[in-house]
């Protein structure tokens, strides 16, 4: 037998003996697992399973062995996610620390910073959280103005980010902050790591539109940090805010992938429910139009991701394609949400109450979510902007 | 499936660009149109095309082709789309390759295939009765005549009809009009007594025209496939056709794109080049995307087509719609986006909307399909 299968065999074998029943099921939107020192589990099985899965190092299945990741490749690594999919595991762990700061550690960081930083992260020890948009500074990034002064051997750091989402449950935090006022804009930004638990630092949580606070208001007031505490060079913060901004958004392009978790049951049958159905139709055709539209764009959507999943897999370099994935998911994530809505009827404008189903509350929240996501990681029209400079060369 | 292409496909797909971006830019369409050629496309031309054997792509090797398939034939249409070249690949190579292959018994392969394949003979699918495609639709009858038929009815929008040798007709031996049950495949030479054939003019200026029978006579050896069960396998030509012609659609739409961007680069007002308006950056930045999406539908339907997938109507159906819409998207902004002399005859962008206003009509516009892809889903 290839390595490759032994690896299938091997992988098949553990994960029937210690993926947790529940961990087999479709994840509540409630019950996901972004670790930390306040984290809250609703369901034991998901700690459980966590703990296991981080005992391996397969919470981030790449990584080097020599921090706690799983030191697989990237074949071994595809053959557990398929192994995963196969019977249904859910994610064991997620969050900023594993789909953003690790990479960019492990890119940039010092060997004492991955020492730190890496394993607790694996573990789901410690949660992140992202000191980037400032109330002055969202889609002009680099117009930021927390200030950083070195004094010694510590920066004292001021300033007041905005946006961070679930600050108030996160340890940690990393920043940008501006080291150089003198500089041009994009020159004077570094990047720090910062405890969240040390004097002058705050998080306020900020109540959304979909009535969770998911996100703060986070202040820093003369906050002591050390300087081994910089990533990277002092001033040259804004390639490693960039690169980290890429794994972001090619996380946020997974948003609907097969999987993530959707409304209750398919919108067509939702429509069915609320209109009712002539001849296996759905009874109203406009509403049937906007449903195929929103699955069919879906559908092409997740072919696209197969197609550039492909490519990368033969070798060919990712091209242009990547950079559309932010804001296609994100725009069609949006339009699924409003075809459930139409769907639904009234039974989607609820807010709460016994009057309403559970799963019906969930969307229509879900919906109000959604509305997010073509402004977290950077707007619709900077993605497009990106698109437009990079990809089409087109002049500023 | 597979979404990227193997090494055999890349090379079709680099000599068919080459071809035509060689021997039949956007200008040879212009020409065939202002001389009022009488064939609407190059006979040199398609011998050669038959010489580099893409009119044998479907046909079985048992027959002299090479069954490459539709991934092959794909490459060829989308290269041939981004010059608009007139060629009979579709209703010849495809359409009439796949009918035959698909329904047609032995002898009818060994009478039709080596014409079809060595470029001597041109088909067309006489299919549509209404304004809108709607293949159950069928008013023109066979009737029983001895051992043979006998044929009556009205054909329009048929590709290539006036060029072609061989009609292949739709037409009703029983049931009533919207029935799927009773539709019969015929094939009928196009001298055959009774047969009235006209050309259509139409916006793209490629072939199409409008064929009358009137007490057409064709023998029993003349039905391809079952009396009465011409449905199931029209609808499987008619998927490679919407797949194909989808491939063909994502040429010209990629083409019309690439050619309006560079017009955002080159052409300048109050001083700077419009390519730096953002209205016009973020309108370009969304057809990039969609360009994007309509390739991964269109490949997906074309290797599902090759592998007889399950889900290969739903997929055809998917690169037709998304198809027709993105060479919407990309048509009209293309000529908004050049501004003035977009409308001008003198200018080729306006070929490329002309062209995909026709495309999105033929075998079910963006409307249709997501009507069939709703069906096919269940709901
Ligand atoms: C749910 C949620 C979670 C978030 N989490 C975090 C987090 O954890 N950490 C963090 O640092 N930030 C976070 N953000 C902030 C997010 O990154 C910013 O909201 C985003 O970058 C936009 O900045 P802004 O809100 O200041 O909007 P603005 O930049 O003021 O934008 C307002 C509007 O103007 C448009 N616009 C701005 N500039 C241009 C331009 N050049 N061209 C065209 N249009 C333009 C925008 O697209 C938008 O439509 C989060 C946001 C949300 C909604």
């Amino acid at each position: 037998m290839a390595a490759l299968d032994i690896f299938r065999a091997e992988t098949r074998v553990w994960l029937e003996a210690n993926c947790p029943a529940s961990m087999r099921t479709p994840m509540p939107t409630d019950e996901g697992s972004s670790g930390g020192l306040r984290a809250e589990y609703k369901n034991p099985e998901t700690k459980l399973w966590l703990d296991r899965m981080s005992a391996k190092g397969w919470t981030t299945p790449t990584w080097p062995a020599e921090y706690g990741g799983g030191g697989l490749g990237k074949d071994e690594a595809m053959v557990l996610e398929e192994e995963m999919r196969a019977i249904g595991c859910r994610s064991p762990l997620s969050g900023m620390g594993i789909s953003m700061l690790g990479p960019v550690l492990l890119e940039y960081g010092t060997e004492a910073q991955r020492v730190e930083h890496l394993p607790a992260i694996i573990k789901g020890e410690i949660r992140w959280c992202q000191g980037y948009s400032e109330p002055g500074a969202g889609s002009d990034l680099a117009g930021l103005q927390t200030r950083a002064v070195l004094q010694g051997d510590h920066y004292l750091v001021n300033g007041h980010k905005i946006w961070t989402s679930n600050a108030h449950l996160s340890d940690k935090i990393f920043c940008l902050v501006r080291t150089d006022p003198a500089a041009k804009k994009h020159e004077g930004i570094s990047f720090l790591l910062i405890d969240m638990a040390w004097e002058g630092v705050r998080a306020r949580p900020i109540t959304l539109i979909s009535g969770y606070s998911v996100f703060c208001e986070t202040f820093l007031e003369n906050v002591r940090v050390p300087a081994g505490n910089l990533v990277g060079e002092n001033n040259k913060g804004w390639t490693i805010a960039k690169r980290l901004l890429e794994h972001e958004r090619k996380g946020i392009g997974g948003i609907g992938a097969p999987g993530a978790p959707t409304a209750d049951k398919p919108v067509y049958v939702i429509a069915k429910d609320a209109v009712g159905e002539v001849d296996g139709k759905i009874a109203d055709p406009a509403l049937r139009n906007q449903i195929s539209v929103q699955l069919m764009n879906t559908h092409a959507f997740q072919l696209t991701r197969r197609r550039a999943a492909e490519a990368s897999e033969a070798g060919q370099p990712p091209g242009p394609m990547s950079a559309m994935f932010k804001y296609y998911a994100t725009e069609l994530n949006k339009t699924r949400y409003e075809a459930v809505l139409a769907a639904g009827g009234d039974q989607m404008l609820g807010w709460e109450g016994d009057e309403y189903d559970p799963n019906h509350l969930r969307n229509t929240r879900e919906w109000l979510r959604s509305k997010a996501n073509t402004i977290e990681g950077g707007t619709s029209e900077v993605q497009l902007n990106i698109i437009a400079k990079r990809v089409l060369g087109l002049p500023d | 499936m597979a979404l990227v292409l193997n090494s055999e496909a890349q090379l079709v797909r680099d000599s068919a660009l080459e071809f035509f971006a060689d021997k039949s830019p956007v200008l040879m369409l212009r020409k065939l149109r202002d001389s009022r050629d009488a064939d609407g496309f190059s006979r040199p031309l398609w011998r050669e095309m038959a010489d580099l054997g893409w009119t044998g792509f479907l046909v079985p090797e048992a027959h002299g082709g090479s069954e490459f398939g539709m991934v092959g034939l794909g490459q060829v249409l989308e290269a041939a789309g981004r010059t608009l070249a007139a060629t009979p690949l579709l209703s010849t190579a495809l359409i009439a390759a796949s009918a035959i292959d698909l329904a047609g018994n032995e002898a009818q392969k060994q009478k039709y295939f080596p014409g079809l394949v060595s470029g001597d003979s041109i088909f067309a699918l006489a299919l549509e009765e209404g304004a809108h495609h709607n293949p159950n639709r069928i008013a023109t009858t066979a009737k029983r005549d001895g051992d043979g038929f006998v044929l009556d009815g009205a054909k329009r929008f048929v590709i290539d009809g006036h060029v072609a040798n061989q009609l292949i007709v739709v037409a009703r031996t029983s049931g009533g009009q919207n029935d799927r049950n009773g539709i019969t495949l015929f094939m009928v030479p196009a001298d055959a007594a009774g047969v009235a054939i006209t050309r259509s003019a139409m916006i793209d200026s490629r072939n199409a025209a409008r064929v009358t029978l009137a007490g057409v006579r064709v023998g029993a050896d003349a039905v391809l496939g079952r009396i009465d069960g011409g449905a199931d396998p029209l609808e499987a030509v008619l998927d490679r056709a919407r797949a194909g012609l989808a491939a063909e659609m994502l040429g010209s739409s990629s083409e019309a794109f690439e050619r309006t961007v560079q017009y955002l680069k080159d052409r300048k007002q109050f001083g700077v080049a419009i390519g730096s308006f953002q209205a016009l950056k973020h309108r370009a930045a969304q057809m990039f995307c969609e360009v994007e999406v309509t390739r991964s539908a269109v490949t997906a339907a074309l290797a599902a087509l090759d592998e007889n997938a399950n889900d290969a109507s739903l997929l055809a159906s998917l690169a037709k719609a998304k198809a027709s819409d993105t060479a919407y998207l990309t048509g009209n902004e293309g000529v908004q986006m050049h501004g003035g002399i977009g409308m001008t005859d003198e200018h080729e962008i306006g070929f490329f909307m002309k062209r995909a206003r026709v495309a999105q009509a033929m075998f079910g516009d963006a409307a249709f399909h997501r009507d069939r892809y709703a069906a096919l889903t269940g709901y």
